[in-house]
């Protein structure tokens, strides 16, 4: 199968494998960034297939996760109102706010449309010029270039009833904040191949230096992951601690240059929240003054919101990678793709969605508190 | 109690249920959401705890796709269905086509052939006699290639902004040959596991029409009616276990279906599950796994372990079977749930879909 099966084959699986296994003389504790990487190597069981002395954990790179409550109750509020469409990719619609999601809210009238491109959304606008068209603007670097895209589209074609609402995050920040945690333990990282693709690798080597620890950018398939996995031990076990590009088919050094200066023309870097883990400084992107008018949050009002998140979920700690999702008390119990305590055990790409959909035939809930380790 | 991270203070994460409120209550919904009709765990719950406590009913207690009944001494199957296709013509079939190899293919998975159709068209006041003339059309055409008659309809019209143009609902019945029992309860561990062909074709052609979306080579439907490849499967042996065709909810829910009702434990190869590279890469690209995407003219086939080449044998010979293939099977272990063995050599459980799948965000 062309771009999919050459990713996925067994025999190279086995030699990288091979190559891991005879190169690990210690235990060493790895993070993937993404939680797409998270996804592939618990739904292909790679983390059963490596030595037990590499240790994958599992980090903050969900979009979905990392939305703030409030920011999902303010979508959930203007969602709600009458004269609004609003629309999101699929998987917002499901995560939890404070008491409904989105799903319940268009079941209760509202008008919440998925879309598989924000380009669509300003579309929508286009085709509905008496109503207003809200896009739920969240995600990594990734997603930030086509929703960024499309507000100057907006703006360059005089699309007054278009707007967004902004969440987006930014990796580098991310890692920083992980390294300066007391409690950390990384190693290692494989970074977002997909965010690399956009901005390419140059704000690594800084931290790659200054923490001490390899960043191996990696893709996303299983071959992929192994090949991150491969180089960031063999760094390891020779005491190195550089920026090595895995995924040099997507990966340019410079990333995207047209991409980045659209983000630069319509973003400013601020501080942002993310949920179950606080607000990390120059963590995220809101609108530039000259887009201000394109902001929902400036558009509709929507302060004031009291968000209620539920004591019992350790969201915050998985993202961290201070908890596996199967150490958590509520896991598999009170939590479940069911009954969703926090954005993780629902999204797509949540590392808690990922242990309970794929790995409850080997996994118990394990009732401990998170042991840090220096 | 707390603990920084960077310069961010965490929480100290307290269990206290008696202060929990699900954030997200699924369960006891004050209204219907999309999920209801997926036909996954939501669905099966509306069922269970709404429709049918107030039915009630031995035979209705079957929840099979097609009810097996007793009238006058003769065993017959008899089962209905709506559908609320959209668009109404996508490529390979139309709601038409749906409304009439549906209710055939829920009649086939019980072994019966179907015999007789109803027809309820719901129209909608505005939408144009050209197309219910075409819908109509194709349904006709079903009928007769899946050599069943409509014996009775209905139509009703609802004001312009209370329908999506057509919706049809159908109910058929046909007889059980003697000898055919098929339903999950007969499932036993060694039992094989059987799919007719590719798996998630049907769903990503409707995806790709009605999304606008296109995957390099346009995927039609494999919307089919499958009396004679039932027919053919039951002339090597009527000893078939459980036949079902895995429409909404895909491969996974039919097989989360028959492991839960059986109480065995199903563990399937994700090497030698069928899935075009089309479907691989609209999936790939949504982030939707083809296990979960509906299909509408393919079975699933628990068989005992001495009829499974033979069985297959027959398959292959049928122009609806062509690409038939065993994908794993029966076991005694983790009963009731099921389990794929991946490429690399690793396990993952396949989990019963919670409503629908939904499109990623990156």
């Amino acid at each position: 199968m062309k771009y999919i099966d050459e990713f996925q084959d067994p025999d190279l699986a086995r030699r990288l494998l091979d190559d891991i296994h005879s190169t690990v003389t210690r235990p060493w504790a790895l993070m993937e960034v993404c939680g797409g990487q998270t996804h592939t190597i618990i739904r292909h069981g790679i983390d059963q297939l490596l030595p037990d002395q590499v240790e994958l954990i599992h980090g903050p790179g969900c979009p979905v996760c990392v939305t703030p409550l409030e920011v999902i109750d303010k979508a959930l509020e203007i969602a709600s109102r009458p004269g609004v469409i609003f629309c999101s990719f699929g998987d917002m619609l499901r995560v939890p706010g404070t008491g409904r999601d989105l799903f319940q809210v268009r079941s209760a009238g509202g008008d919440v449309r998925v879309v598989y491109s924000p380009l669509d959304a300003l579309r929508i606008a286009q085709q509905n010029p008496d109503r207003e068209v809200v896009f739920f603007g969240i995600g990594f670097e990734t997603t930030a270039p086509p929703n960024a895209m499309t507000v100057y589209q907006a703006r360059k074609l005089g699309i007054p009833n278009f707007s967004l609402l902004v969440s987006h995050v930014r990796v580098p920040p991310a890692i920083e904040a992980i390294m300066q945690s007391p409690t950390c333990r990384v190693q290692g990282f494989l970074a977002a191949g997909h965010v690399c693709s956009v901005m390419g690798v140059g704000e690594y080597p800084e931290l790659a230096e200054r923490f001490r620890v390899p960043i191996v950018v990696t893709g996303f398939e299983p071959l992929d992951i192994l090949e991150g996995v491969r180089r960031t031990v063999a760094q390891l076990e020779r005491g190195e601690h550089t920026v090595d590009n895995a995924y040099p088919r997507a990966v340019r050094p410079e990333g995207n240059p047209a991409a980045r200066a659209m983000l630069e023309d319509v973003f400013e870097v601020t501080d942002r929240a993310w949920r179950g883990i606080g607000v990390i400084p120059d963590s995220g992107w809101r609108l530039s003054p000259k887009y201000r008018e394109y902001d929902a949050e400036h558009r509709f009002s929507v302060d004031g919101i009291q968000t209620r998140e539920p004591a019992a979920c350790r969201s915050g700690e998985v993202l961290q990678g201070l908890l596996k999702p199967h150490e958590c008390e509520a896991f598999g119990t009170l939590c479940t793709p069911r009954t969703p305590l926090g954005a993780t055990m629902v999204s797509s790409e949540g590392a808690c969605a990922a242990y309970y959909l794929y790995r409850r035939l080997d996994l118990t809930p394990a009732p401990r508190e998170a042991t840090p380790v220096v | 109690m707390s603990e920084t991270i960077g310069t961010t203070e965490l929480r100290t994460p307290v269990l206290d249920p008696a202060a929990w409120t699900c954030p997200a209550p699924l369960r006891d919904q004050p209204r219907i959401v999309m999920g209801h009709g997926g036909g996954g765990a939501l669905s099966a719950e509306l069922v269970q705890h709404v429709f049918a406590p107030a039915f009630g009913g031995d035979v209705l207690a079957q929840l099979g796709d097609a009810a097996a009944l007793s009238l006058g001494g003769v065993r017959m199957a008899f089962s209905t269905d709506s559908f609320v296709v959209r668009p109404l013509f996508f490529p390979g079939g139309s709601i038409g086509d749906l409304a009439v190899n549906g209710t055939v293919n829920d009649l086939a998975m019980s072994g019966a052939r179907a015999a007789y159709l109803s027809c309820g068209f719901i129209l909608e006041e505005g939408v144009e006699m050209e197309t219910v003339a075409r819908v109509a059309e194709a349904f006709g055409a079903a009928a007769r290639t899946a050599g069943v008659e409509v014996a009775t309809g209905d139509t009703k019209v609802v004001e312009a902004g209370h329908g999506d143009g057509i919706f049809i609902n159908t109910a058929g019945i046909g007889l059980i040959p003697a000898g055919v029992d098929l339903r999950p309860q007969r499932v036993v561990p060694g039992d094989v596991v059987l799919v007719s062909g590719a798996i998630g074709v049907h769903g990503v052609a409707i995806m790709s029409v009605r999304e606008g979306l296109e995957f390099g080579v346009e995927i039609e439907s494999d919307c089919a009616a499958l009396g004679g490849l039932v027919d053919a499967m039951l002339a090597v042996t009527p000893d078939l276990h459980v036949l079902r065709d895995p429409t909404r909810g895909g491969l996974a829910a039919a097989l989360n279906e028959i492991a839960a009702a059986s109480g065995t434990g199903v563990v399937i190869r994700e090497r030698d599950v069928p899935v075009p590279p089309a479907v691989a890469n609209a999936c790939a690209v949504l982030g939707l796994d083809p296990m979960y995407v509906a299909n509408e003219g393919k079975l699933v086939a628990f068989v005992p372990r001495e009829h499974a080449d033979a069985v297959l044998d027959a398959m292959r010979a049928h122009p609806l079977g062509t690409e038939s293939r065993i994908i794993g099977e029966a076991v005694d272990a983790h009963p009731g749930m099921v389990v794929a063995r991946t490429g690399l050599g690793g396990t993952r459980v396949v989990d019963l879909p919670i409503g629908e799948q939904l499109p990623r965000i990156c």
